[in-house]
């Protein structure tokens, strides 16, 4: 189907005779990408989570940290959602504000994905290019580097730093940064040797461009649609990460809190009737890492180059 | 060195090393000869063609040329210049002079540049400081000489066709205005009709612009047509360079008698008629080439001398040399 | 009867960006033991053609018209049939031939399938016959080779392989689709030999689809040029090469370099190829031609024999001025 594809290229060109901007491969994915129903919509609801982390706290009543001692004890009664009393998702056992943690929970969860993930992508992209660019004994030992680092068992050295070092989200992001690049490296570096090879690397080195601006205006930029795909999943790996090490009841310090955290204290008091505890943050939670999956999918049908 | 030539490449020799899967990190790695042993020298304004099969090393050539491959033994000199003994710094005011257009002409191309910020590339990196209305103005004008219209120039590769993504890569090429070009393998990834703009594209350039031209293909009658000097390889090895007319009405080594005799000549009543020479076997392996000369193993003429001696590789009419032990 | 007989044949695609007409209206037919060529550059509709005659369309295309091979249809017909026409008398083979052979299975477990399957020949039978074919196509040390793997072969010798395993079946039409595209001038002339010699052994008909001009001059008995997926010349291969009826052979012919001839400079054919999204007003090779009138823009020429022969072409200008 090559000569078709040639010819859909063709057209295209001369569709577009007539106006001299150009459509570049991201105006290209970025119309595919509206083209994907659950993609678009997984965003526009992601968006919504996002915005309403920071709209939310303005229609609060309650702050995260107020206790609201009518409440405190029997929120099995006194404590379910209801728009007079002030909770609009109930209280959690302590009789604090369930609306309000879930948004601090929210905020905290987001942050650490987005960070986590972006601190993986900026090392992991350069580190695996420089490596796959340079080839030879360089990329021997700079891979060796990251096979030592990927053989540590990642979650008991996490544990292990938070317990030494004390909880907090420094550590946390510390922590998982530390090692969440690592896979990004090597996807980074497998597909920098394939773009190595292409022609117009040569053609830019036969002109004398050196190897730092090959590396950020050749290969970088034809990296960033695998990286973009693998960010959007990574985002939701950290999460869970972090949930996790809050579920295990070392994460977030109280009374700062987070989906793992939150869902860890509804989990344990679900025999108490008071399934709301449960239900906001897993909600959130759950909806959110579905969001970021669907994304990366559109994602990467969008980028992928097969269509082309 | 006569006064106009440009380029002369003296005993080139490039080997890779190859490692074979599961190889121990401290076993030693084979040695593959890509190229063995080329000398040529090429003059301004002339073009020089390389024909061989694949495997040949008429791409491992080119690189050795402009120092993308390490190159184990052998001189390039370029206007009186060793390049092969300059480190990266002392090379690049002759990467200037010096430029290449390759065989894929839509991976040539950096999907993600526009074609503007694909051509001027070269000229940003050697004259960093040209203020950005002169580099527009070079970038309008070479688009101008390989015949594509300048308001072209914020659209993206993907939206050209074949012929039109190598009209680019030619014009990236000359914005520099170098003395040589090395052509690897430029229009056969092209439609015959688109072929032909090409090539002619590729002379006129050459005559406008006084360009030498190094013209690598396995097609034997493009390279003819483009050629004034054919060089022929086989395995690595130089078996004969002459004339381009000399060649096709005098070939001298019994590969390059197969390898002209092989190419169909599009007339049925030539061609249904023709003597074929054909060549059986397979092409032996570069990391164990065959004693004495590389083409005995299929040669028809080959003797017991072929085996134990390589043949020298000397020049019997002027401009004609072959390596044969019965050339004469 | 002719052995293949193609009428109107109309190949379209469904794309994201519309309806693409990939052939239209082709009409041809060959002879038992003949050997046809198609010839056309990238998006000519060359391959196309074939691959609707035999059922190999993308899942997207939809072909119309007739095709009968022997006198019966095989256009559009269950795959079931269709498989077994494919599997006894029509074979196919391809300009990569790793594309149809299986690179984790021995070539003699491949090539005795499908005489175990579709002939219900015995094991042993079937590899002696598989070895006597790739005797046949003369790859030295048949009977040891034979269990190598499709990788261990150099490109030459797996195009030999492919050749071996379409005629296990005795085929009466074999369809090569750039058969020596990939390959070296040299491997190319011993493919081409080869393919001759078993045509002339085994009596059947070739369909040769390329788009190089010196394979088709020395291998083929009739040729049809297609462009835009629409014929614009057919008929005997001497005929269209001493005297080119149709602006695009001509043009062909001429943007070629000939290594026996030394002309100055090449005659193009100025232009792009078609676009196949617009459906074409009048004659594909309009906005190219130089002898284009404005007829050739609004009306779609017919294929028309010329005279008395059975040379066809599509041009509405006259033969003589382009003569």
């Amino acid at each position: 189907m090559i000569a078709l594809n040639k010819n859909k290229i063709k057209v295209m060109a001369e569709n577009l005779s007539d106006s001299s901007a150009g459509r570049s491969l991201w105006k290209d994915a970025r119309m595919r990408f509206m083209q994907n129903k659950a993609a678009t919509i997984s965003l526009f609801i992601l968006m919504s989570i996002v915005l309403f982390s920071f709209i939310g706290p303005y229609f609060a009543v309650w702050s995260y940290e107020q206790i609201d001692w009518n409440a405190m004890g029997s929120a099995a009664r006194v404590g379910m959602p209801s728009i007079e009393s002030g909770h609009f998702f109930g209280t959690d056992d302590l009789g604090r504000d369930l609306y309000s943690r879930v948004i601090q929970g929210t905020q905290i969860s987001l942050m650490v994905g987005v960070l986590g993930a972006s601190v993986a992508v900026i090392v992991g992209t350069l580190y695996g290019a420089t490596s796959g660019y340079l080839g030879g004994k360089t990329d021997q030992i700079m891979m060796r580097i990251v096979d030592i680092l990927m053989s540590i068992p990642y979650m008991f050295v996490l544990i292990l730093l938070l317990v030494v070092f004390g909880r907090s989200i420094g550590m946390l992001f510390i922590g998982i940064g530390l090692l969440s690049w690592l896979d990004m490296s090597r996807i980074v570096r497998g597909q920098t040797l394939n773009l190595k090879n292409k022609e117009f690397i040569e053609a830019a080195r036969v002109t004398g461009v050196s190897d730092f601006k090959i590396i950020t205006k050749h290969i970088v930029p034809n990296l960033l649609g695998i990286v973009a795909v693998y960010a959007t999943l990574l985002v939701p790996g950290i999460i869970l990460a972090e949930s996790f090490i809050s579920f295990l009841g070392l994460g977030v310090q109280e009374p700062s809190t987070s989906w793992g955290a939150l869902i860890k204290e509804g989990a344990g008091t679900i025999s108490y009737d008071t399934e709301w505890q449960l239900l906001f943050p897993l909600a959130f939670f759950v909806v959110s890492l579905f969001c970021f999956y669907f994304i990366g999918d559109g994602l990467r049908d969008a980028l992928d180059p097969k269509e082309r | 060195m006569s006064s106009n030539t440009i380029l002369e490449v003296n005993n080139l020799k490039v080997t890779f090393d190859v490692r074979s899967e599961g190889d121990m990190p401290w076993t030693k790695a084979k040695k593959l000869q890509a190229v063995n042993d080329i000398s040529f020298s090429l003059n301004a304004g002339q073009t020089l063609g390389v024909v061989g099969e694949s495997g040949c090393g008429k791409s491992t050539l080119a690189r050795a040329i402009v120092k993308m491959v390490p190159v184990e033994s052998g001189e390039v000199v370029w206007l009186g210049n060793d390049l092969l003994g300059l480190n990266d710094s002392e090379t690049r005011p002759f990467r200037k002079q010096i430029q290449m257009i390759f065989q894929d002409p839509l991976a040539s191309l950096n999907p993600r540049m526009n074609i503007g910020e694909i051509i001027a590339e070269p000229l940003r990196t050697h004259y960093p400081k040209t203020p950005e209305s002169d580099v527009q103005a070079r970038v309008s004008d070479v688009m101008n000489k390989v015949g594509l219209l300048d308001n072209l120039k914020n659209r993206y590769p993907h939206e050209f066709s074949g012929g039109q993504c190598q009209r680019i890569g030619i014009a990236r090429a000359l914005i520099l205005k170098p003395k040589l070009i090395i052509c690897d393998e430029p229009v056969s990834a092209l439609d015959v009709s688109i072929q032909a703009q090409v090539v002619n594209l590729l002379m006129d350039l050459q005559e406008e612009m006084d360009l030498a031209l190094i013209f690598i293909a396995h097609d034997l009658s493009v390279v003819k047509h483009i050629s004034s000097k054919i060089m022929v390889l086989y395995l690595g090895n130089m078996v004969e360079i002459a004339e381009s007319d000399d060649i096709y009405k005098n070939p001298s080594h019994p590969y390059t008698q197969a390898l002209i005799s092989a190419v169909p000549i599009p007339d049925p009543s030539i061609e249904k008629n023709k003597n074929l020479i054909l060549i059986e076997g397979d092409l032996p392996s570069p990391i164990d080439p065959p004693s004495g000369c590389v083409f005995r193993t299929r040669c028809p003429k080959a003797q017991e001398i072929c085996a134990q001696k390589k043949p020298e590789f000397k020049e019997f009419t002027k401009g004609h040399s072959v390596a044969c032990h019965f050339s004469d | 009867m002719s052995l293949l007989e193609v009428k109107n044949l109309k190949v379209e695609f469904e794309t994201a960006d519309g309806v693409v007409n990939a052939v239209n209206n082709v009409n041809f037919s060959i002879e038992e033991g003949k050997i046809l060529a198609i010839v056309g550059e990238s998006g000519s509709g060359k391959s196309q053609t074939v691959f609707a005659m035999t059922g190999l369309l993308d899942h997207n295309g939809s072909a119309t018209g007739s095709v009968k091979f022997e006198g019966e249809e095989i256009l559009n017909i269950s795959n079931q049939k269709l498989n077994q026409i494919r599997a006894e008398k029509i074979a196919m083979i391809f300009q990569d031939p790793m594309t149809s052979l299986n690179p984790y299975v021995r070539v003699s477990d491949q090539m005795t399938e499908v005489l175990v399957h579709h002939h219900g020949a015995s094991k042993s039978d079937a590899l002696k016959q598989s070895i006597n074919m790739l005797d046949a196509v003369r790859i030295p040390d048949a009977s040891n080779r034979i269990r190598m793997y499709p990788h261990e072969f150099s490109g030459g010798m797996r195009q030999r392989v492919m050749i071996a395993m379409s005629l296990l079946c005795k085929p009466k039409l074999l369809i090569a689709d750039e058969p020596t595209t990939a390959l070296d001038v040299t491997v190319q002339a011993q493919i081409m030999k080869l393919l001759a010699d078993l045509q002339k052994d085994f009596g059947m008909s070739i369909i040769l689809i390329t788009h190089d001009l010196g394979v088709v001059a020395g291998n083929s008995d009739d040729m049809l040029v297609m462009y835009g997926g629409e014929i614009m010349e057919i008929g005997k291969t001497e005929n269209i090469y001493s005297a080119p009826t149709h602006p695009y052979t001509q043009g062909l012919m001429s943007a070629v370099p000939r290594l026996d001839d030394s002309e100055e400079r090449l005659i193009t054919i100025p232009g792009n190829p078609p676009n196949m999204m617009k459906s074409p007003e009048g004659c594909p090779f309009s906005p190219r031609c130089k002898f284009a009138v404005d007829k050739c823009n609004s009306d779609s020429p017919a294929l028309l024999k010329i005279g008395n022969s059975d040379h066809f072409r599509s041009c509405h200008v006259d033969k003589e001025k382009i003569l």
